[in-house]
C-alpha cells in the first residue's frame, strides 16, 4: 500500500535516545486515526522493535523500505 | 545594531547567552550588537534536583538561582512572558504589550507539563517534574506504609530520559533504608518492549529491578487512569493497578510556539547539526523544545549552545554558520543512593553502561552543586 498519508517523517537516524521506536510512538501520539507517520532508523534493532510493537498494538505496518544504511518505517495509526 | 534575542531562562537560554557575550563582547560593548534574554521566570531551577526532593534529599531554595545572577552583565534580563513570535515582522510579542525585535532570535523555553492530556492522571497521579508535585509526591510516599507505587512513563518524549530509572532504583533504596520494601511493591511501566530506549540501559536495568524484586511492564503506553479504581489502563490492554502513580506525564512545546505557527508535531523542527529552525530565516533552537532525535536533557543543551553561539556568531560577522552539533550527551545514572554510572554517546556512537560506583555517585553529587557553573558558562 502507498504511504499516501504521511502526515510527518521523522529522521531518528543515529538516534541513541530515546531512539526510533519513541520517536515512531511520539509521532503516532500527535496523529490522528487514519494518518500515518514515517520514521528513518539506522538501528539494526528497528526491524524487531518496530514491527514488534505495531503488531501489540495493532496498528498497520504499511511499508519498511531497506535503504542501505537505514530503514524508512510507515506506520498508520488505524483505531 | 543587531539584535539577537533569546527565549528562556533555563540552561539553554542562560548558557547560550553567556557564549554569545563572551564571543560578542567587543561589539556588545560598542552597541553594535544587543543580547537580549526574555525569561518568564525570576529563578532558573535545577531539574535533576527534582528527584532528590521527591526524597526527602534536597530542599527547594539549593536548587534555585536567579535568573540575573547566572548571565554575564552584557545580556540584558528581561522578566516577560511570551505571547506570540511574529516571524513576519521578525518580533517577540509579550504579555506587557512590549514587543522585542530580533535580527536573531534563538528559541530555548524547554519543555512543559501536560498531565490534563491523560485522563485521570491529574486526578490520581503523581509526578516529580516540577517543584509542588515532587513536594506532594514526598508527603505520600513519607505517608506510605504499605501498598503498590507504580512508576509509568506516560508522555514520549519527556525529559530526562534515564530519570524514570533513577526514582525507582533511588525509591528502592530509600524504601530498604526504612524498613518498607517488604511492605510496599513496586512497578514499573515503559512504552516500548524493554526497561529503556537505549538497549544499552536495559540490558543492565532490567536484570537489577528483577534482582530488587521491581514488577516490569513493558509494551505499556498509558491511554487512561481510572481514579477511583485506581488502575492505569494501556492501549495495548493491560491494566496495573497502584496506591501512589509516579508518573511520567506527556511533555509539550510552549504554548506561544503554537501560537506563532512554529511546531511541527508538537515540537520545534530543527536541524540536527546547525540547530537552525527548518523554514525560518534568524531563527535558532536548542534544549527540549526541539523536535531532534536526542535526549531530553540539560546536557544536550549545553553541549548544542556552543555551537548554536558560534553560528549566531557567523551570522553577525556576515559569515556562514559552520558549527556542526554532533549529538553529544552525557548522563548521570542514580543507581540507588550510594551509587551510580553514566553514559555518553553521540549521533555516531552508542552508550556502555559502566558498572555503578559510589564515586560516581559522589561525582554526581558534586556536580548537582557544580551546576551552577555550567549555566554561566564557566564549566
Amino acid at each position: 500500500m502507498a504511504d499516501t498519508n504521511v502526515k510527518q517523517e521523522i529522521d531518528a537516524r543515529g538516534s541513541a535516545c530515546p531512539g526510533p521506536l519513541m520517536e515512531l510512538i511520539r509521532g503516532i501520539k500527535a496523529s490522528t486515526v487514519g494518518e500515518s507517520v514515517a520514521v528513518l532508523s539506522s538501528d539494526p534493532g528497528s526491524n524487531k522493535d518496530i514491527p514488534e510493537w505495531v503488531d501489540k498494538i495493532g496498528y498497520e505496518l504499511v511499508a519498511n523500505e531497506d535503504h542501505g544504511e537505514y530503514h524508512r518505517f510507515v506506520v498508520r495509526k488505524t483505531k | 545594531m543587531h539584535r539577537i534575542v533569546i527565549i528562556g531562562g533555563g540552561p539553554a537560554g542562560t548558557i547560550t547567552a553567556n557564549h554569545l557575550a563572551e564571543g560578542l563582547e567587543e561589539e556588545i560593548r560598542d552597541a553594535k550588537v544587543e543580547v537580549t534574554l526574555l525569561s518568564d521566570q525570576p529563578d532558573q531551577v535545577y531539574k535533576p534536583g527534582f528527584l532528590y526532593l521527591t526524597l526527602g534529599l534536597e530542599s527547594s531554595e539549593r536548587i534555585r538561582r536567579p535568573v540575573r545572577e547566572l548571565v554575564s552583565p552584557y545580556v540584558k534580563v528581561r522578566l516577560e512572558r511570551v505571547t506570540r513570535v511574529d516571524t513576519e515582522h521578525r518580533q517577540v510579542m509579550v504579555e506587557s504589550d512590549a514587543s522585542y525585535p530580533y535580527d536573531q532570535l534563538i528559541l530555548a523555553s524547554g519543555a512543559r507539563l501536560d498531565p490534563a492530556a491523560t485522563p485521570g492522571l491529574v486526578e490520581a497521579g503523581d509526578w516529580f517534574y516540577d517543584e509542588d508535585a515532587s513536594m506532594r509526591l514526598h508527603a505520600k510516599l513519607d505517608a506510605l506504609e504499605e501498598g503498590r507505587v507504580v512508576v509509568s512513563v506516560i508522555g514520549v518524549p519527556h525529559m530526562c530520559p534515564v530519570a524514570p530509572l533513577e526514582i525507582t532504583f533511588m525509591l528502592d533504596h530509600w524504601l530498604r533504608l526504612r524498613g518498607r520494601r517488604n511492605t510496599v511493591e513496586l512497578t514499573y511501566t515503559y512504552p516500548i518492549n524493554r526497561t529503556h530506549s537505549i538497549p544499552q540501559c536495559a540490558e543492565w536495568a532490567s536484570p537489577e529491578m528483577m534482582r530488587r524484586d521491581v514488577n516490569i511492564e513493558t509494551f505499556f503506553n498509558v491511554e487512561a487512569i481510572d481514579p477511583e479504581k485506581k488502575v492505569l489502563r494501556s492501549m495495548e490492554g493491560t491494566d496495573v493497578p497502584f496506591d501512589v502513580l509516579i508518573a511520567v506525564p506527556e511533555h509539550r512545546a510552549a504554548a506561544y510556539l503554537e501560537e506563532s505557527g512554529l511546531l511541527l508535531g508538537g515540537w520545534v523542527p530543527t536541524d540536527r547539526e546547525t540547530l537552525a529552525v527548518k523554514g525560518q530565516e534568524g531563527i535558532w533552537a536548542l534544549g527540549d523544545t526541539t523536535d531532534l532525535p536526542v535526549s531530553k536533557a540539560g546536557s544536550v543543551a549545553h553541549y548544542q549552545s556552543s555551537y548554536l553561539a558560534r553560528n549566531v556568531i557567523a551570522r553577525v560577522h556576515g559569515l556562514d554558520p559552520v558549527a556542526r552539533y554532533d549529538g553529544k550527551t552525557i548522563c548521570f545514572v542514580e543507581a540507588g543512593l550510594d551509587s551510580a554510572t553514566f553514559i555518553e554517546f553521540n549521533y555516531q556512537r552508542p552508550p556502555t553502561v559502566p558498572e555503578p560506583t559510589k564515586m560516581i555517585h559522589w561525582a554526581k553529587l558534586a556536580y548537582n552543586n557544580a551546576y551552577w557553573l555550567t549555566a554561566k558558562g564557566a564549566l
